[in-house]
């Protein structure tokens, strides 16, 4: 397995779909690649900046949305 | 404390009609609930006034909800029934393919050595090593903006992904029924966007 084909594989490999030979290849690539483990690491943290970055946003559409809900209430 | 346990107790609330619980809803599923929606219909705009009619559904539903599914899924699906409906009405079906996205490399292919090369398809330069930058580094908010104008750059159906599955953290069956595409389109499409996602940030990250 090339680096360049890793990269395509991630997602399979996080979601647990690569069979076990695909798997064992995927790991003992990892083993003699600082590069790919590298570029795990960066997927692993883009995952997790995704979330942070949504706590972030504003939420314009709170206020407008409590006015609904007090209306439907006294519906 | 559960993810059960917390959406039995906003439920509780909710049908004692307490603001507050269905603020911490709307902060909780609001936006992926315009991500799904974005799934059927084709501007933010028609997005927008789908999902203030699925929270219009959610507060009539309360109390026929039965837990057979989590609350959010349910919530979900509602808006993506709107969307639905919606979508017919508009009469402008959107072609997965535009939704989708075209089917490109996680890398840009010139990061990797030929075939010719003593290792081919290895990297030219390997990545940077992410786990040693300072926290702040990664948590400032020019940061954060850039992943956040990553996503919003993606086509809809990868953002309705990435955002089902990364922000929310929904279940891929769930993604894929609320969706419906199939398992395999469900990993190639976050697989892209998480891609991209990542690919915008490194450029961001190389610059500081």
């Amino acid at each position: 397995m090339t680096c360049r084909q890793l990269v395509e594989l991630v997602t399979d490999y996080f979601e647990d779909a690569l069979t076990h030979e695909e798997r064992d290849r995927f790991d003992a690539h990892l083993e003699v690649c600082p590069g790919c483990v590298h570029y795990l690491d960066q997927v692993r943290i883009t995952m997790r900046l995704v979330r942070d970055a949504d706590a972030l946003e504003e939420r314009p559409e709170v206020s407008a949305l409590l006015e609904m809900f007090r209306d439907y209430k006294r519906m | 404390v559960s993810e059960a346990t917390v959406e039995a107790d906003l439920l509780t609330r909710l049908r004692a009609g307490d603001e507050r619980a269905f603020e911490a809803l709307v902060m909780r599923y609001h936006r992926t609930m315009l991500a799904v929606a974005r799934r059927h219909v084709s501007t933010q705009a028609v997005a927008e006034e789908v999902v203030q009619e699925a929270w219009l559904g959610v507060l009539k539903g309360l109390d026929r909800f039965e837990g057979r599914s989590a609350l959010g899924t349910w919530i979900l699906r509602i808006v993506a029934n709107i969307a639905k409906t919606r979508g017919v009405r508009e009469a402008r079906s959107v072609p997965y393919a535009a939704l989708a996205g075209d089917d490109e490399p996680a890398v840009e292919p010139e990061r990797f050595r030929g075939p010719n090369d003593q290792y081919p398809g290895g990297w030219w330069a390997f990545p940077e090593d992410w786990t040693r930058l300072p926290e702040q580094a990664l948590l400032q908010r020019e940061t954060l903006e850039v992943v956040t104008e990553a996503i919003e750059a993606l086509p809809p159906l990868q953002r309705s992904v990435i955002t089902m599955r990364d922000v929310q953290g929904c279940h891929a069956e769930d993604v894929c029924s609320v969706l419906e595409i199939t398992d395999g389109n469900q990993r190639v499409l976050l697989h892209r966007a998480r891609s991209r996602v990542r690919a915008a940030l490194e450029a961001h990250l190389d610059d500081v």
